[in-house]
Parts: C-alpha cells; sequence; structure tokens
C-alpha cells in the first residue's frame, strides 16, 4: 500500500486528516480513494476539470509529478505521496 | 431604519461591526486569514453568503443562517465538463465575484456570477449551481474582441440586477463586455450598453466590449440604473435601452470602482473616484466621496471626517455599502469610514485592516 500525507495547512478544514494508505496505481486514482474517506477534500486540490490547481503540489518518491492536468503519475505499491501547499502562493 | 451589523471582507478574513449606544465595535472576525471575494447578504433570507478565494485551495463558498455564529459550505459552483472558455480550452472556476437573491417568485433562487464569465443560477438556495448556458453560448462571449478580461486575465460578472417587482427581468454587468439583460429569467440576454463609451476600443461605441465597474438599480424607481464605468459615470432612465454620460468632466467624479444609489431616490448617487487607471489613488492623495442629488447633472465633494493628506487610498468596487441614511466604505489599505448622515461626515472605524474587497449592511 502506497502512503498519502498531506500538509498541515489542510487541518483546518479536514480536522481529522492524517496519512492515509492507498492501492491506487496512479495519482489521480489516490486521490479518488482519499475522497471517499474525506469528502470535498478533492476540491480543495484539483479543479472541475481535474487538474493540479496551479498552487498545490504533489510529490511522489520526492519527486514533482510530472502531468498536473490528469494526474497519470503512476505510484509505486510502497510509495510515498506527499501533498503540498506551493511556496507560488505566498 | 438603518441597519446595526456592518460586514467588511478583506483580503484577511471577513470583519464583522455591531452599532451599540457607544457607536459602532468590532464584534467578531470570521474565515481569519482568508479572502473573501465576495459578500451578499440576501434581502429575503437575511442568510449571509461569503466566497472565499484561497490563495492554495481554490474558490469557496459559505452562508450563515443566522447572522454568522454558524457557517456552512456549499459545493462550489463548477463549470461542466464541455464548458470552453474558447474551442479547445476548458473552463474553470477563477473566482466568485457576487451573489444575488433572485427575488419575486423565486424564494429560493440565487444568482452567481463568477471569473472567467460564467453565471450561474441555483433554484435551491444554493444548495446546487448551474451554468447559465444561454449567457455562456451568446455569440459575443466567444470573440474576444467582446469579452476579455480587465485587470484580471478573464472577463468577470459582478454586478447582478434583479427588478423588485419581477423575478425574470434580470441585469448582469461584466468587465469587459458590458451590460447584457433579460426579460424572461435568462433564456435569452441582449446587450445594454447604448451610449456608453469604450475609449480603450477603436470602436468606442461598440455594442459589446464596455467595461462598467459596478452597476446597480433604484429600488424604488428600478428602471433608474447608474454604473461607475472604467470611462465614467452613466445612468440610464429607460431601463438601459440608452445610457447617458454624467460624467463631471470638469471635476473628480469621472474614473472610479465604488457606487452606491438611494433607494428612494432616483436622482441621487455617490461615487467615490480614483486618479485614473494609471494611477489608482485617491485624488490629489485625498479621500473624497462625490454626491449628486440631480441625476448626474452636478457631483458635490464630501470629504468632512476623511483624509486630506497622503492618502493612498481607493476603493473597489463593492466596497461602498448602504442602508438607509448610513454608508460605509472600505480602502484598499485596510481603512474602514462610515457615516450616519448620508455622507456630510465621516467617521473612521478601522485603520489596520487588510485590503477591502466588500462591504455590505447586515
Amino acid at each position: 500500500m502506497a502512503t498519502v500525507s498531506f500538509t498541515s495547512a489542510l487541518n483546518r478544514f479536514f480536522p481529522g486528516l492524517k496519512p492515509e494508505q492507498v492501492d491506487a496505481p496512479t495519482v489521480r486514482e489516490a486521490l479518488e480513494q482519499v475522497e471517499r474517506r474525506y469528502p470535498g477534500i478533492k476540491d480543495y486540490l484539483v479543479d472541475e476539470q481535474g487538474c493540479l490547481r496551479k498552487h498545490v503540489n504533489i510529490f511522489v518518491e520526492g519527486e514533482l509529478i510530472s502531468d498536473r492536468k490528469k494526474l497519470t503519475d503512476p505510484i509505486g505499491a510502497h510509495a510515498d505521496v506527499l501533498v503540498f501547499q506551493a511556496l507560488s502562493g505566498g | 431604519m438603518p441597519s446595526k451589523v456592518l460586514l467588511i471582507g478583506t483580503s484577511k478574513g471577513l470583519v464583522e461591526y455591531r452599532r451599540s449606544l457607544n457607536g459602532w465595535a468590532i464584534g467578531k472576525v470570521h474565515f481569519q486569514g482568508m479572502p473573501v471575494s465576495a459578500l451578499h447578504v440576501d434581502e429575503h433570507t437575511r442568510a449571509w453568503w461569503v466566497g472565499l478565494a484561497h490563495r492554495h485551495w481554490g474558490q469557496k463558498l459559505h452562508y450563515s443562517a443566522d447572522e454568522g455564529h454558524k457557517w456552512q459550505p456549499v459545493p462550489t459552483p463548477v463549470y461542466p465538463a464541455g464548458a470552453m472558455l474558447k474551442p479547445g480550452k476548458p473552463a474553470s472556476l477563477k473566482k466568485i465575484w457576487c451573489l444575488q437573491g433572485a427575488g419575486p417568485g423565486r424564494p429560493d433562487g440565487l444568482w452567481l456570477g463568477t471569473e472567467p464569465g460564467g453565471l450561474f443560477y441555483s433554484d435551491d438556495n444554493g444548495l446546487s449551481f448551474h451554468l447559465v448556458e444561454s449567457l455562456w453560448n451568446h455569440p459575443s462571449r466567444l470573440d474576444e474582441n467582446q469579452w476579455f478580461g480587465a485587470g484580471r486575465d478573464f472577463p468577470f460578472i459582478h454586478s447582478i440586477v434583479v427588478a423588485p417587482g419581477d423575478g425574470d427581468h434580470v441585469y448582469i454587468a461584466v468587465s469587459c463586455a458590458g451590460v447584457f439583460e433579460t426579460r424572461d429569467g435568462g433564456a435569452s440576454w441582449a446587450p445594454r450598453n447604448k451610449g456608453l463609451v469604450a475609449a480603450y476600443l477603436p470602436n468606442p461605441g461598440a455594442e459589446v466590449g464596455h467595461d462598467p465597474h459596478l452597476l446597480l438599480a433604484c429600488r424604488a424607481r428600478p428602471e433608474v440604473l447608474w454604473q461607475q464605468n472604467h470611462c465614467g459615470i452613466f445612468r440610464s432612465v429607460d431601463g438601459g435601452q440608452q445610457w447617458d454620460n454624467v460624467t463631471d468632466e470638469q471635476g473628480i467624479a469621472n474614473y472610479g470602482f465604488a457606487l452606491a444609489v438611494d433607494h428612494q431616490n432616483p436622482e441621487r448617487a455617490w461615487v467615490i473616484p480614483a486618479v485614473s487607471d494609471e494611477e489608482r489613488v485617491a485624488h490629489g492623495l485625498a479621500l473624497c466621496v462625490c454626491v449628486t442629488e440631480n441625476g448626474g447633472r452636478s457631483w458635490r465633494q464630501l470629504r468632512s471626517g476623511l483624509p486630506q493628506e497622503y492618502c493612498f487610498d481607493i476603493v473597489y468596487r463593492h466596497a461602498l455599502a448602504i442602508s438607509g441614511n448610513t454608508l460605509a466604505f472600505g480602502t484598499s489599505t485596510g481603512n474602514v469610514y462610515l457615516s450616519e448622515n448620508e455622507g456630510e461626515h465621516w467617521s473612521c472605524l478601522s485603520h489596520n485592516l487588510a485590503s477591502v474587497d466588500a462591504a455590505s449592511f447586515g
């Protein structure tokens, strides 16, 4: 299982948020699984077209994902996935 | 009866003032640290609506049915799959600019204006919104010479006016495109920009491509419309069929954003001028409100109680509010001023807020 961890800034909106185990082949599927556990959180990370918001970054095994539009970056079976706010947002 | 609650939406939260026997004072701060992009107090339900523009997490919409004791998030309006800014470029919500109750015959209706140019409607009091396709598909919207951004990357709907006696009769204003009217509840839309000036276009009298900064109607005489425009101040006495330029060409009541109208007297309105788009500061670095009491034929300057030196404040389009004889506005540098005698004298309520984008009486 891969582990998805979140910036603490999201705790304001999702107080019980904690690292989550997911069984997902791609970043997109990982976020779908997270959304089922924290309804509404996906709207904080991607826009209505499914594109990663401009000031959100997702790292897989320390590498920034390359597909910000469709989130097709693959996730290894035991990968660490980090959801951060980008410094570009100020 | 003037309101005893004043809401100020800033780039760092919503500030609530209440009036007691001792005067006005801050009662509470809501959404601390979050930019308020839209603020609406519903005339009928009295619900408070707030649009938030998170820098990281996108646009969010909240309402309170109990004057801010509890807030409820509602699903953010979304552009449907297939909605294109232009062919091949999908649209997504950039900013919530305004909300407006839908008026008579539509108790659960709510309009919402956004960037990049989509108008949304809810028939369940904000629980869900849908894009108003008739406007989105208006031929002018797809023409980049007619709908385009002004100070923003995309066009945005910042004003929604519902006729007091007819919920099917609605005006919107778009920067840039201009004013549009529907008389059939949004099924069809027609531009209403005759008489306006777009000095930045090769054809200043174009049918579409204008930059109204704010559009308002007098409630007692809804055929009287006012707009503070990028290119001056305009008034219509026939529901927008024809606009008259009521700019004070010799004075300072010209460029600006904020506008308030007297909802009983169609001859009276207030503006807060700024030096034109090249500078965007107070005229002479002195803050001044201008009022007309004769339909814009002349303007009088109101300065009592306002800073008259080294003042860089300007007042954004939604940051001037009126309730009876009381007016209040917040500025780009976080100052809030209030007058309880129609603008003749002003008092400062706060000096150190964040930049103010919206003001409304509760």
